[in-house]
C-alpha cells in the first residue's frame, strides 16, 4: 500500500501548493486592484481614519488633518475653505476626493511607494502610518489679492484668475469663483454631507467647476497676442509692418463683415503695433487671413493648445483651435472668436511664455513633498513645455504690449515706475449673454516676475455696455502683479 | 523508501519527547506572543490577563505532552507541537475578533467559550490516548462505528434537537449546548472505511475491463463506492452541507485506491463526484450561487458580500499583512469561523498565511509518514484516512475562502471558532499519535496478532 500513499503524499502536496499559489495571486498580484475596487469599505474606513498629510501654502496649512474623538480618530479641516477650494479639493468619505486630494492622495495618505520606509517604522512601532505633506508654489497674498478682486465684483460673479511664474512656470495663484466650502463635504455627518453634496452638485453656477482649468471660454482678442505672435515668427511682419485699420473688414465667400470696436483704428494703414494697441479686429482679422488657419493653429499648439497633459498635478481641458475653418471662420479666429476657446490657464501660459522670452514653462503648483517627519522627497524642477516663439519675437511682442498699457487699451494696468505689457479681451457670445472680460498682463516688463490672467464670465450689476477686459478684469490683474511684486 | 531503510527506522527506536517538549515551548511563545500582539495592536496594551492566558494555555499543552510521554512514549514528536500551535494562533485570532464582535447570538464571548472547548479538546486527546491501548482492537469495532457515524449524519435531521444554521442542518441542539455531530461522524468513518476495506480489498482489487492501460473495477464490485456517493449526496441534500459531503467521498475514493492499489478506482471515484457535483449543481440553488460567486464575485457585491469582502481582507492584509488588531477583519460576515483564514490573512499578511498553510502541509506530510512506516493495513488505511481528511478539509475550505474553488461550508482545522471542530480534531490527532507510537515502538518480541498483518510488512508495492 505504500506507493498509493506516496501518490497521495505528491497529491496533497499539490493541494498546498495550489492553495499557496492562489494568496499569493490575491494578496499580491491583485492586491493593488481590489484595494483600489470602489466599494472597498476596510481600505475607505483606514485611509479616511488615518492622519493624513497637510496640503501647505507658504509654511501654513491650507488643508489638515486634527485629532478629532470619534471612530475615525481625524478630522480634515480647510482653514481658508472657499480660497483655495479649487485647489485642495475636498475629501469624503462617501464621494472620495477631489483635486489634489485626489491626485496626491498616495502621498497625503502615507500608501506612496516613497514613504515605504515610514510605513515599516510605524508598522514596527504599532503606529497607524501618517501621510505626508506637499507643499504648493502659491503665493498667498497674489491668492488673496485675485480672490478678493473677483468677490469686490458682486456674490454673483463667475470667473478665474491665474498667475505664473513666467521663467518657472510655478502657478502663483490660483482661484476659480463662486467657490465653496470643503469642509462641509469633509463632515463625518454623512447626512449632512449628501445634502451638501447634491446642493454643490445642482448648484447652476457649478461652484465646483475650477474655471480656471477644467472649462474653455473665448478668449477674444487677448488671442491677437497668438495671432501677432504668428505674424512676427513668419518673418513677413514687423512690429511697424502697416496694416489695414478702418472700421470694417469684408470677408470672402460671405456677407459677413468683420468690424472694429473702437474708433482709434483709424480709416486706413495702421502699424501692427497700433492694432494690437487699440485691439482692431479688422487688422488681426485680415493678418489672420493672411497666415491662414495652419499658421494661426500651429502657433496656438506652439504654446499649449491641444494639449491637456502640461498640468500634472491637476485636471486639466485643453484649449482648441478648430479643425478646419474656412476664410471667414479664420479671420474670426484670428481675433479669439468663432470656436478658439481656452482655459485661463492657457492664456496665462500665453503670456507667461512671451514673458519669458518665447519659452513656455510647463505649470505646476505642487513645489515639495516631505515624509512625516519633513525629510524632503521630492522638489519640483522646472520644466520647458515648448519653445512658441523666438527670444526676438518675444521681445518684440513684449514691447507692442507695453504699448497697450502704456497708450492703448489695457491703462487700468499701470503700476507707478514699471513698466507693464498687458492685452485686453472682451469676447462677444450671443445677444441675450454677457460678452466674457479677459486681461492677460506680465509685469516687470524687463524682468518678468509674474503673468496673470484674468477671466470674467459674468457678473450681475453691470450693464452690458460697460464690460470690458480693461475696466473689469484690469484692476484685479494689476493688484495679483503688484501682490507678487511687492512680496 | 526501501526495505533496509525502513527497517533502520524501526530498528533505532528514540521516543524524542524532549524534542516534542522543546517544540511546544516554541509553539506556546508563538501563540502567547500573538495574544500579546493583538492587545498592542487593539488597545495599545498588553492584556492585562497575560499569565493567567498565558499559563492556562501552557497547562493544557503541557498535559497534552504528558500524556504522550506516557501513553504514546515513541509517537512522532512533531504532531503535537504543530497542533498546539495552530490552536493557539486560533485562540488569539478568535479573542481579538471577540474584540470587534457585537453579534448578540453568539452570547458571552466566543473566546471564551473557545478556550473552553481547547480544554475539552485536551481532554479528548488524552482519553484517546488512554482508552484506545492499541489501534488494532478498533476493527473489531468496524461496523459499530460505521453505524453510530450514521446514526451521528442523521441525528441533525432528527425534529426535536435537530436545528439548522444558515441553511445547513447538520447542527444538533441538547439544552444550551449545540453540537455539529458531522465532525465526530469523520473520526468514526475513517475507522469504519479502513476496517472495511482492509476485509474486502482483495476482493475490490481483482480487475476488470481493461481500458486506455487502466484496470477498471469489476462492475459487480462497484456496491462499497455506490453506497459511499449515496450517503454523500444524502448528505447534500437532506443536510445542504456541501463540504462534509465531498470530504466523506474523497475520503472513501482515497481509501479505496490505497486499500486496492488501483488507479481505476480513483477514476471511477473521480467520474462519481463529478456527476454528483453536477446533479448538485442543477438541482440545487445554492449550489449554483457557490459556483457563480466564485467565478464573478464582483458582479454583485451584495450577493456575494462574504467572498467579496474575503477577497478585500486578503488584499488589505498584502505581503505583510496589517498587524494582529489592526485591520477589520469582521466587516467579512463568520470572521471568526468559516472565514477565519481570511481575517488572519488580513492581519498576518501574504507571510503568515502561507506560514499557516506549510503548517497544515507538514501535518498531513507527517501523517502520511505515520502510514507509511505503519506496519499493519489497518493502521495505514486509518493514518492515511485522517491525514487526507485534513488535507481535503484544509484544501476545501481554504480554497473556498479565498476563491480558488467554490465556497463550501466546512471548519479550519485548530483555527476557526466552533467546539465540535475543535474537540475531534484534538481526537483524530490522539488516534494519529497512536499509530505513530505503534510504529516508531521497538518490535515487540510477540507475534502479531494476526498472520495477515506480518504479510502486509513485507508487502510493499
Amino acid at each position: 500500500m505504500n506507493r498509493p500513499i506516496r501518490v497521495l503524499a505528491v497529491a496533497c502536496g499539490v493541494l498546498f501548493l495550489a492553495l499557496l499559489l492562489n494568496i499569493n495571486y490575491v494578496q499580491f498580484l491583485r492586491a493593488d486592484d481590489l484595494n483600489t475596487t470602489t466599494g472597498n469599505r476596510r481600505v475607505l474606513d483606514d485611509q479616511f481614519s488615518r492622519e493624513r498629510g497637510p496640503i501647505l501654502v507658504a509654511g501654513k496649512p491650507v488643508a489638515e488633518s486634527v485629532p478629532i474623538d470619534d471612530d475615525f480618530d481625524y478630522q480634515r479641516r480647510y482653514g481658508f475653505p472657499q480660497l483655495y477650494a479649487n485647489l485642495t479639493g475636498y475629501y469624503s468619505y462617501q464621494y472620495g476626493g477631489s483635486d489634489l486630494e485626489s491626485t496626491e492622495n498616495s502621498i497625503l495618505s502615507g500608501s506612496d511607494p516613497a514613504l515605504f520606509v515610514n510605513r515599516v517604522v510605524d508598522l514596527l512601532g504599532s503606529d497607524k502610518p501618517a501621510g505626508g505633506s506637499i507643499s504648493l508654489t502659491v503665493d498667498p497674498a497674489a491668492q488673496q489679492a485675485a480672490y478678493d478682486g473677483l468677490a469686490a465684483l458682486g456674490q454673483n460673479t463667475r470667473g478665474a484668475v491665474v498667475a505664473l511664474d513666467p521663467s518657472t512656470g510655478a502657478i502663483l495663484a490660483m482661484v476659480s469663483r463662486p467657490s465653496y466650502d470643503p469642509n462641509r463635504l469633509a463632515s463625518h455627518d454623512f447626512g449632512s454631507v449628501s445634502d451638501a453634496y447634491k446642493e454643490l452638485n445642482d448648484a447652476e453656477a457649478d461652484p465646483l467647476l475650477d474655471r480656471s482649468r477644467q472649462n474653455i471660454y473665448s478668449p477674444g482678442s487677448t488671442f491677437k497676442l497668438v495671432t501677432a505672435a504668428a505674424a512676427l515668427e513668419s518673418g513677413t511682419y514687423s512690429p511697424d509692418t502697416m496694416v489695414t485699420g478702418g472700421p470694417t473688414l469684408n470677408l470672402p465667400l460671405t456677407d459677413d463683415v468683420l468690424t472694429n470696436d473702437v474708433e482709434s483704428c483709424g480709416s486706413g494703414q495702421i502699424t501692427l503695433t497700433m492694432a494690437l494697441a487699440f485691439s482692431c479686429n479688422v487688422s488681426f482679422g485680415e493678418v489672420g487671413l493672411d497666415l491662414g488657419a495652419d499658421a494661426l493653429r500651429e502657433q496656438a499648439e506652439a504654446f499649449g493648445f491641444g494639449d491637456d497633459t502640461y498640468l500634472e498635478d491637476l485636471s486639466l481641458v485643453e484649449s482648441v483651435f478648430p479643425a478646419d475653418p474656412d476664410e471667414p471662420q479664420t479671420a474670426f479666429s484670428a481675433i479669439g472668436q468663432f470656436d478658439v476657446s481656452a482655459t485661463p490657464l492657457q492664456m496665462a501660459m500665453v503670456t507667461a511664455g512671451i514673458a519669458n522670452g518665447g519659452t513656455v514653462m510647463k505649470p505646476y503648483v505642487v513645489d515639495e513633498i516631505r515624509s512625516p517627519d519633513v525629510e524632503l522627497l521630492e522638489e519640483h524642477d522646472p520644466e520647458e513645455l515648448s519653445q512658441a516663439v523666438s527670444a526676438g519675437v518675444a521681445a518684440q511682442l513684449t514691447e507692442m504690449m507695453v504699448t497697450v498699457v502704456n497708450d492703448g487699451t489695457a491703462a487700468e494696468a499701470q503700476i507707478p515706475d514699471i513698466d507693464v505689457a498687458a492685452k485686453t479681451g472682451t469676447a462677444e457670445r450671443t445677444e441675450d449673454l454677457p460678452p466674457y472680460a479677459w486681461f492677460v498682463s506680465f509685469a516687470p516688463a524687463d524682468d518678468p516676475e509674474v503673468a496673470v490672467a484674468v477671466f470674467i464670465e459674468s457678473t450681475q450689476g453691470v450693464a452690458r455696455e460697460e464690460i470690458s477686459g480693461g475696466g473689469l478684469a484690469g484692476p484685479i490683474a494689476r493688484s495679483v502683479m503688484e501682490a507678487v511684486i511687492e512680496r | 523508501m526501501t526495505m533496509q531503510t525502513e527497517a533502520q527506522a524501526v530498528s533505532v527506536p528514540r521516543k524524542r519527547r524532549g524534542t516534542e517538549l522543546s517544540l511546544i515551548v516554541v509553539a506556546l511563545l508563538v501563540g502567547v506572543g500573538a495574544y500579546v500582539s493583538v492587545g498592542l495592536g487593539y488597545t495599545g496594551d498588553i492584556p492585562a490577563d497575560i499569565t493567567a492566558v498565558a499559563g492556562a494555555f501552557a497547562a493544557l499543552a503541557f498535559v497534552a505532552h504528558l500524556a504522550v510521554r506516557f501513553l504514546a512514549p515513541y509517537a512522532d514528536p512533531v504532531l503535537l507541537p504543530l497542533v498546539v500551535l495552530l490552536n493557539g494562533i486560533g485562540l488569539a485570532m478568535i479573542y481579538r475578533l471577540d474584540l470587534d464582535i457585537t453579534d448578540p447570538r453568539l452570547g458571552d464571548g466566543v473566546a471564551r467559550q473557545q478556550v473552553v472547548w481547547t480544554f475539552v479538546g485536551v481532554l479528548a486527546i488524552v482519553a484517546v490516548l488512554a482508552v484506545v491501548r492499541d489501534h488494532r482492537r478498533l476493527q473489531s469495532y468496524t461496523y459499530t462505528l460505521g453505524l453510530v457515524a450514521l446514526g451521528l449524519l442523521v441525528l441533525p435531521l432528527l425534529p426535536g434537537i435537530g436545528n439548522e444554521i444558515n441553511g445547513a442542518r447538520i447542527w444538533i441542539s441538547v439544552g444550551p449546548l449545540s453540537f455539529q455531530p458531522g465532525e465526530v461522524a469523520k473520526l468514526c468513518l475513517v475507522v469504519f472505511f479502513a476496517g472495511y476495506l482492509v476485509v474486502k480489498r482483495d476482493a475490490l482489487a481483482l480487475a476488470g475491463r481493461r481500458f486506455i492501460g487502466i484496470d477498471l473495477p469489476r462492475g459487480r464490485d462497484l456496491g462499497p463506492i455506490l453506497a459511499a456517493w449515496l450517503l454523500s449526496l444524502g448528505v447534500l441534500v437532506f443536510q445542504r452541507d456541501l463540504g462534509s459531503s465531498l470530504l466523506f467521498f474523497g475520503l472513501f475514493v482515497v481509501l479505496l485506491y490505497v486499500a486496492t492499489e488501483r488507479v481505476g478506482w480513483a477514476i471511477v471515484g473521480i467520474l462519481l463526484f463529478l456527476g454528483g457535483a453536477y446533479f448538485g449543481y442543477l438541482t440545487f440553488g445554492h449550489v449554483q450561487n457557490r459556483v457563480a460567486g466564485w467565478l464573478d464575485p464582483f458582479s454583485d457585491t451584495d450577493l456575494y458580500f462574504q467572498i467579496v469582502q474575503g477577497q478585500y481582507g486578503l488584499a488589505f492584509g498584502g505581503l505583510i499583512g496589517t498587524g494582529l488588531g489592526q485591520g477589520d477583519p469582521t466587516l467579512t460576515p463568520y470572521s471568526y469561523s468559516d472565514f477565519i483564514v481570511t481575517s488572519l490573512g488580513e492581519e498576518l499578511g501574504l507571510a503568515g498565511l502561507m506560514a499557516l498553510i506549510v503548517i497544515y502541509a507538514l501535518i498531513v506530510e507527517r501523517g502520511l509518514r505515520v502510514a507509511l512506516l505503519c506496519r499493519d493495513a489497518f493502521g495505514k488505511l486509518i493514518a492515511t484516512g485522517l491525514a487526507v481528511t485534513f488535507a481535503l478539509q484544509v484544501f476545501v475550505v481554504v480554497g473556498g475562502v479565498t476563491r480558488l474553488i467554490p465556497l463550501t461550508g466546512l471548519t479550519t482545522p485548530f483555527l476557526s471558532y466552533g467546539g465540535s471542530s475543535l474537540v475531534a480534531n484534538w481526537a483524530m490527532v490522539g488516534l494519529l499519535l497512536r499509530i505513530s507510537h505503534a510504529t516508531r515502538q521497538p518490535q515487540p518480541l510477540a507475534t502479531p496478532l494476526h498472520a495477515e498483518d506480518a504479510t502486509q510488512v513485507v508487502r510493499l508495492r
